[in-house]
């Protein structure tokens, strides 16, 4: 009797603690099924929130990551092989002989979104077509002041004056009107920013008297529809049942915002997340068994541009000079450590405009003195670089870079001041007024278009608003530009930009030093092809196994 | 008892008009506009300016002043945060759950790990095993807990894999903020994967619950051991062992159940220490609680959040301390009385 008494306690007390060993083990046994819902799901930790759900009113790229290709659709999309531009909501179009008119024919049966705050009735057409274009081209359409009013993209590329009208022939048929030819137009509708949203939607907001919905709890066509967002935490995502295109492979998709760099490095190697944006310690990612580094190379460029109204760069032997003088090399290593790579011409190898027989400029210290030589300064001379004060994804440390640069064009006898004690406003307010004599900048284009590279950066009109650094303008090469706006002819326009590129290796108005790549780590187990060489990163072919 | 009620929450009272007092006069002290600091609107129009102006009544005396804002307080209303220009009573329904939940999780992992291994050291004191659980003790009281975290990180969910580093339960299970503890939300939830939540959330607290428990577990030990040498040295216990009991029946009939009365005072005050652990974990567990919330408040200069937080938090303190004393002076009778005299 009273042996069982004291006993009691004691069991009691084994039993719980085998209790909670039995606890801890289970919560220990924590790994992945198949079957289980993160096998049927993808975690993209991502490196910042995004600022609207509609790509029309925001150019930033965390925002395109996030949205563009995920929810929407464009009427036509750049294909991923060569960049050209292929059918996507529209199957196929048409452009007048004089390029001022363009017809698309849009794609039947497209079916929107159906979410628990909206359900379509009717399957994308001509309507939903005008609205999202309307919207953003009409001051008056009564989404237009939605979001604030402002469509970064388009207006940076002058859609208002260039649309003239959107016509609906019948349900499937668009008609665009211009005001003139711009072979750029298609390569705009197909960008990041050019989605297609749906009127019918955009008719029950406004009869709820609930506008500024349109931008928040999106609806479109793409591959995956909204669920939830909570402000620096995550972005939840479904797959569309009922997608154009190939269903897609997961079930959910959902965006872990990360903002600090080690701790996506940390989610990765721990598990919680699938792919991350922009990793760091590429070696140790490159060195695990399950992980994979890829890279893209971005749509940019880094470059020294040169003063050519102020002496000593508008002789064009000494720019010719200074080209040779500079190791573009050593400047990749020690500015990018190795991840971009040495730009031969304006153009990145990825774009389709990219012409392989101009190589640039090599590394002769020879060349480089003989050609000053020849230019009337074989005793050398001096002059100011002006780097650029922030950091930029085409070049991280400008700063440095100017000193590289410093140090190369010593062996020349050339001394280099380093300008960079302006802050960033006063100094590209100086160097719209023409004050520097060289100056390191950059340029990130928008779509793959070459003509982004040329027209924005060295065109006679861009230097009249003080936006061609180098001051510099050439009818001949104007004439290139001009001309392969006019036509849609790829192969022409390619020829045309070819001229364009050995006019700029031969007159040297500027030195490109670099195209800067894009990274992204992610496990193994996740397949399908995510980035994009311009814009966002789009998940409609991914897969898990 | 009655009368020991009243005195605490007499105390409790006062304690709380201090701590408003307190918070109130940090809006004046923190740069800017108080009127600002207080409500939170930093982009306000005229016209909300002056009806904040009427609400906070900051054209009346300071007395004034005070009791507009303890209005608000009672209503609820802490104002916007300052940096991200939401309610920050929503955000702090929605957060101290998670901070409660990681608290309490790893206050019973530390006395069911701390209480029992004290016990074993008194029971066997001046022994091996006693001096290597007080080592062990010494060594898991100096270890920072943040270092503790990493290292814990590093090996176990980077290195070995078995835990996840951060948050609280994988982003891939939708489940919906009911009560805003994870568990009991999941066993609410009417998802299919339910299980699987529930096993990953379990998965997810291991690690920040041990880190936490970390440093009460060790003053348990300590705790649990002088409460047990104390008690072995009293006159019941050699009363007991007069008539003849065997050891093992002196401690598990006596000395347990006397010692135990004895940490149960100290649970509560180990409470505010553990919070304050439990803060810097959330930081480096990405723990969605107040205690991140708070520190990144400080980070941003959120005013209006950091007072709101301090407030809430030591509320939230104070009454466990409350609670503790209760459930004591109820266990124990004497307490009653000795509380009500000097303490």
């Amino acid at each position: 009797m009273m042996k069982s008494k004291v006993s009691r306690p004691l069991t009691r007390i084994k039993q719980f603690y085998m209790l909670s060993v039995l606890l801890l083990l289970l919560s220990g046994c924590y790994g992945d099924d198949k079957g289980s819902l993160s096998a049927n799901s993808v975690i993209y930790c991502a490196e910042g929130s995004p600022e609207s759900f509609n790509p029309q009113t925001v150019t930033s790229g965390t925002t395109i990551d996030a949205v563009s290709y995920q929810l929407y659709d464009r009427l036509i999309s750049f294909q991923t092989k060569d960049n050209e531009i292929g059918p996507s909501l529209a199957k196929s179009w048409h452009v007048t002989r004089d390029g001022k008119m363009i017809t698309f024919y849009l794609r039947k049966g497209v079916s929107f979104h159906q979410t628990d705050y909206f359900t379509p009735t009717r399957p994308l057409n001509a309507d939903d077509v005008l609205f999202s274009f309307n919207r953003l081209l009409d001051p008056a359409h009564g989404f237009h002041h939605v979001s604030g009013g402002k469509y970064p993209f388009f207006q940076s590329v002058g859609f208002s004056s260039l649309v003239e009208d959107i016509e609906k022939i019948n349900d499937y048929t668009v008609r665009f009107k211009l005001s003139r030819a711009d072979s750029s137009f298609l390569a705009n509708l197909a960008t990041d920013f050019a989605v297609i949203l749906s009127a019918e939607y955009a008719q029950q907001l406004a009869a709820e008297d609930n506008h500024q919905k349109i931008d928040l709890q999106p609806i479109g066509t793409g591959p995956y529809k909204f669920k939830e967002y909570r402000v620096g935490s995550l972005i939840r995502y479904y797959r569309h049942e009922n997608y154009w295109r190939d269903q897609v492979a997961i079930e959910q998709l959902v965006y872990d915002i990360t903002p600090s760099k080690t701790a996506r490095l940390t989610k990765l190697l721990a598990n919680e997340c699938d792919v991350i944006a922009y990793p760091v310690a590429h070696e140790k990612i490159t060195e695990h068994p399950n992980l994979t580094l890829e890279a893209v190379t971005s749509f940019n460029v880094s470059y020294l541009g040169f003063n050519t109204q102020k002496p000593p760069f508008d002789n064009k032997l000494v720019r010719q000079a200074i080209a040779y003088a500079i190791n573009k090399q050593a400047i990749i290593e020690a500015i990018y450590f190795g991840h971009a790579e040495v730009a031969k011409s304006l153009l990145p190898g990825s774009s389709w405009a990219h012409d392989e027989s101009i190589s640039g400029h090599g590394f002769s210290i020879d060349k480089a003195k003989a050609l000053l030589a020849q230019a009337g300064y074989p005793d050398g001379l001096t002059m100011d670089i002006w780097a650029l004060p922030v950091q930029r994804a085409y070049n991280p440390n400008a700063l440095t870079t100017a000193k590289l640069i410093q140090a190369d064009l010593q062996q020349i006898g050339v001394t280099v001041n380093i300008v960079s004690n302006y802050e960033w406003s006063t100094f590209s307010r100086l160097l719209a007024r023409g004050e520097h004599q060289a100056v390191l900048l950059g340029w990130s284009a928008d779509h793959p278009d070459p003509d982004n590279f040329f027209t924005p950066i060295l065109s006679c009109a861009s230097m009249n608003t003080g936006n061609n650094r180098a001051f510099w303008c050439d009818p001949a090469f104007d004439g290139f530009l001009y001309q392969s706006l006019q036509t849609t002819n790829t192969r022409e326009r390619k020829k045309y930009y070819a001229q364009a590129l050995r006019i700029l290796s031969e007159e040297v108005p500027l030195l490109p030093i670099a195209h800067s790549r894009r990274y992204q780590a992610r496990h193994k187990n996740v397949q399908g092809q995510l980035l994009h060489p311009f814009g966002g990163i789009d998940f409609s072919g991914v897969s898990k196994n | 008892m009655l009368v020991f009620i009243i005195r605490r929450l007499n105390l409790f009272f006062f304690t709380m008009l201090l701590l408003t007092l307190l918070t109130f006069s940090l809006s004046f002290l923190f740069p800017g506009d108080p009127l600002v600091n207080l409500s939170g609107q930093i982009n306000a129009t005229p016209q909300q300016l002056e009806q904040l102006k009427l609400a906070y009544k900051s054209d009346q005396g300071i007395m004034q002043q005070y009791f507009a804002y303890l209005s608000h307080l009672a209503e609820g209303d802490l104002g916007l945060s300052m940096a991200s220009q939401t309610q920050i009573t929503s955000e702090i329904i929605n957060l101290l759950p998670a901070t409660i939940e990681l608290s309490l999780i790893a206050l019973m992992l530390a006395m069911f790990v701390g209480i029992p291994l004290g016990f074993v050291a008194a029971v066997n004191h001046k022994k091996a095993a006693d001096n290597v659980i007080l080592s062990v003790a010494m060594l898991g009281y100096s270890v920072p807990v943040f270092w503790l975290g990493l290292v814990a990180i590093l090996v176990f969910s980077i290195q070995l894999g078995w835990f996840p580093s951060a948050g609280q339960l994988s982003l891939v299970y939708e489940i919906e903020h009911v009560t805003g503890i994870q568990f009991i939300d999941i066993l609410l939830s009417d998802s299919v994967y339910k299980w699987q939540a529930f096993r990953d959330a379990s998965a997810h607290i291991v690690l920040p619950a041990c880190v936490v428990a970390t440093a009460p577990a060790t003053i348990f030990i300590r705790l649990a051991r002088s409460s047990m040498l104390a008690v072995l040295e009293t006159h019941y216990i050699k009363a007991a062992r007069a008539k003849g009991l065997t050891f093992r029946q002196i401690i598990f009939r006596h000395a347990v159940r006397n010692s135990l009365l004895q940490i149960i005072r100290h649970i509560g005050l180990q409470f505010a220490n553990l919070v304050t652990i439990a803060m810097i974990t959330e930081v480096i567990f990405s723990w969605p609680g107040i205690g991140r919330w708070l520190i990144e408040s400080i980070y941003q200069r959120d005013y209006t959040g950091i007072q709101s937080g301090l407030l809430v938090l030591s509320t939230f303190i104070f009454i466990v301390h409350i609670v503790t004393d209760f459930i004591y002076a109820a266990l124990n009778p004497l307490a009653r009385e000795h509380n009500h005299g000097t303490s």
